[in-house]
């Protein structure tokens, strides 16, 4: 029994306590993600943005939650039922799941396994399927020609995400999340990072996950003001909170994937003494906030693609650069030694 | 015992929901049972300690092809009264197949006696004290390596082939060519015109 508890039950009792603390954390940062995003997007705009629930609307989020999950949800007629309701719990499931290998400081992961950056790329891949299900299952025309338009191109974004990856395993030689943090100390701090060498994968990666998340510019699915809500378009109350509930974790979990292979994880920029003394998890945290403010300022700066340019720019321009700098990467470290053994 | 737990748990769900790919009435609903045997399947790469195989199985199989497989399925009108019309027809040789896929199976299994000498015995050593892609790239690209380029041409082939079939350009329709877009210069389209107050161009 005692071997039982020591082997089993105990470190079962700890993943637990682990997830459930990463997740409400999550929860609440995401929180105030969605604040941030509007107040930044206000703010460029010149207007004052959600000012009202709670001192400077610091409460805004969880009042729109509150409205969503008192509102009446509603299925339509001839939905597929089992189908409607699973897409939203689908996609959010998904998108909390990746943030299990995240590893948010040193030996702060839930699960530290091999694979992890694949694992994350599996879990990602998978989102399509939340799309896809949600415009079948509406049995509505407007819901499902726009779940292809999305999952078209949520796979087309895939691919040079891919190829990006591959670039920046090539250089680690290892898939463990952990090692491709500590691949990136060195004593150039911020210098040594792998947004510096590999300069063109990260603007094809931050481009590439814009894509692959359905922000702007590249939010064709939704798109408000020429369409209506995408393949969410018959989706109200509680399923429709999930859908942006996942979405906008699939948006941390890009800020956290960009700054683990790019800008060094939880590593400090400046590699003596004050500034390595101060924790990882807040080094961590201010890169993911760092990027996702970036992806703010995308969203307020930067027009709408048009479909075809969104594909052209996928298929015609990334792709074959991305695969051009596997090889010729792959060629740098073979050729000059530096490969990891 | 857990591991042992996990595998009927896995095992289980993986023939239960292959079982519904077959039975269940709406197509899509069979995709989505084959995805989830796919995924079960990982799980049990993943049993076996081969967690690479088991994550390229869930990105290669559930993220790329089932998502085809969802796409034709859920944009034909498959009619199954159609469908059914020539089960009688079939039915023999579908039998057949079967019968034969059975007793393969059957014999396999029946004369499957693990050797304790069998894992040193194999074509490439099982290196130890790596991890799971490691071990794949030392073989792949050492010992498989002509295997694995030829096993990329037929995609290769297979991937121009559907190029081919399904590229056409008609003629008389307006293309854009972005090249000459980015390459316009405002000196070439605009010309600024003075115009006197009164007269007009």
């Amino acid at each position: 029994m005692a071997e039982l508890w020591t082997n089993y039950l105990w470190p079962l009792l700890l993943i637990v306590i682990h997830s459930f603390a990463l997740l409400a954390v999550l929860l609440i940062v995401i929180a105030y993600i969605l604040y941030a995003d509007r107040k930044i997007w206000a703010a460029v705009q010149i207007r004052r943005g959600p000012n009202v629930v709670g001192p400077w609307g610091l409460l805004q989020s969880f009042a729109d939650m509150m409205k969503f999950a008192l509102k009446e949800p509603i299925i339509p007629d001839g939905a597929n039922k089992g189908l409607f309701i699973l897409a939203p719990i689908v996609t959010c499931v998904l998108g909390l799941s990746a943030w299990a290998v995240i590893p948010v400081a040193e030996g702060w992961a839930v699960a530290d396994i091999n694979v992890g950056i694949l694992y994350i790329f599996a879990i990602s891949s998978l989102g399509v399927y939340g799309i896809i299900m949600a415009g079948w299952a509406s049995n509505s025309k407007y819901a499902f020609l726009s779940s292809l338009r999305s999952a078209a191109q949520m796979v087309s974004y895939e691919v040079s995400i891919g190829f990006v990856i591959i670039t920046v395993l090539l250089c680690v030689g290892s898939l463990n999340l952990t090692a491709i943090v500590k691949a990136q100390d060195g004593p150039y701090g911020l210098l040594g990072w792998y947004w510096l060498p590999l300069f063109p994968m990260f603007i094809i990666f931050f481009v590439s996950a814009l894509a692959e998340t359905n922000r702007p510019p590249f939010d064709l699915v939704e798109a408000e003001s020429e369409l209506v809500a995408g393949y969410m378009v018959e989706y109200g109350s509680t399923p429709y909170v999930l859908f942006m509930l996942g979405e906008y974790v699939a948006i941390t979990t890009m800020c956290a994937l960009t700054t683990i292979l790019f800008l060094g994880g939880w590593l400090s920029p400046i590699p003596f003494a004050p500034f390595t003394w101060v924790p990882g998890v807040i080094w961590f945290t201010l890169k993911v906030v760092f990027v996702f403010f970036m992806f703010a300022l995308v969203k307020a700066f930067v027009p709408r693609y048009r479909y075809d340019q969104l594909m052209r720019l996928g298929w015609k321009v990334f792709l074959p650069i991305s695969l051009v700098m596997v090889v010729i990467v792959a060629g740098v470290l073979q050729y000059t030694g530096l490969a990891a053994k | 015992m857990i591991p042992a737990l996990f595998f009927y748990l896995f095992a289980g769900i993986c023939v239960a929901s292959a079982v519904m790919v077959v039975a269940s009435r709406n197509p899509v609903h069979s995709v989505l049972f084959l995805i989830l045997a796919f995924v079960n399947a990982a799980g049990l790469f993943v049993l076996m300690g081969a967690e690479f195989l088991a994550m390229i199985l869930v990105v290669v199989y559930v993220g790329a092809v089932a998502v085809l497989f969802l796409f034709v399925v859920m944009m034909l009108d498959v009619d199954f009264a159609e469908l059914r019309r020539g089960f009688d027809n079939y039915m023999p040789i579908g039998a057949l197949i079967g019968v034969v896929l059975l007793v393969e199976l059957l014999m396999v299994v029946g004369a499957w006696v693990i050797g304790s000498g069998l894992p040193r015995t194999a074509v490439a050593p099982i290196p130890t004290g790596v991890t799971n892609a490691q071990a794949l790239g030392l073989v792949l690209y050492t010992r498989y390596v002509y295997f694995f380029q030829a096993a990329g041409l037929v995609l290769l082939v297979s991937m121009l082939g559907a190029i081919v079939l399904t590229l056409r350009h008609k003629p008389g329709v307006k293309r854009q060519s972005i090249p000459d877009q980015l390459m316009r210069r405002k000196e070439a389209i605009i010309t600024l015109v003075d115009v006197k107050p009164g007269q007009g161009l």
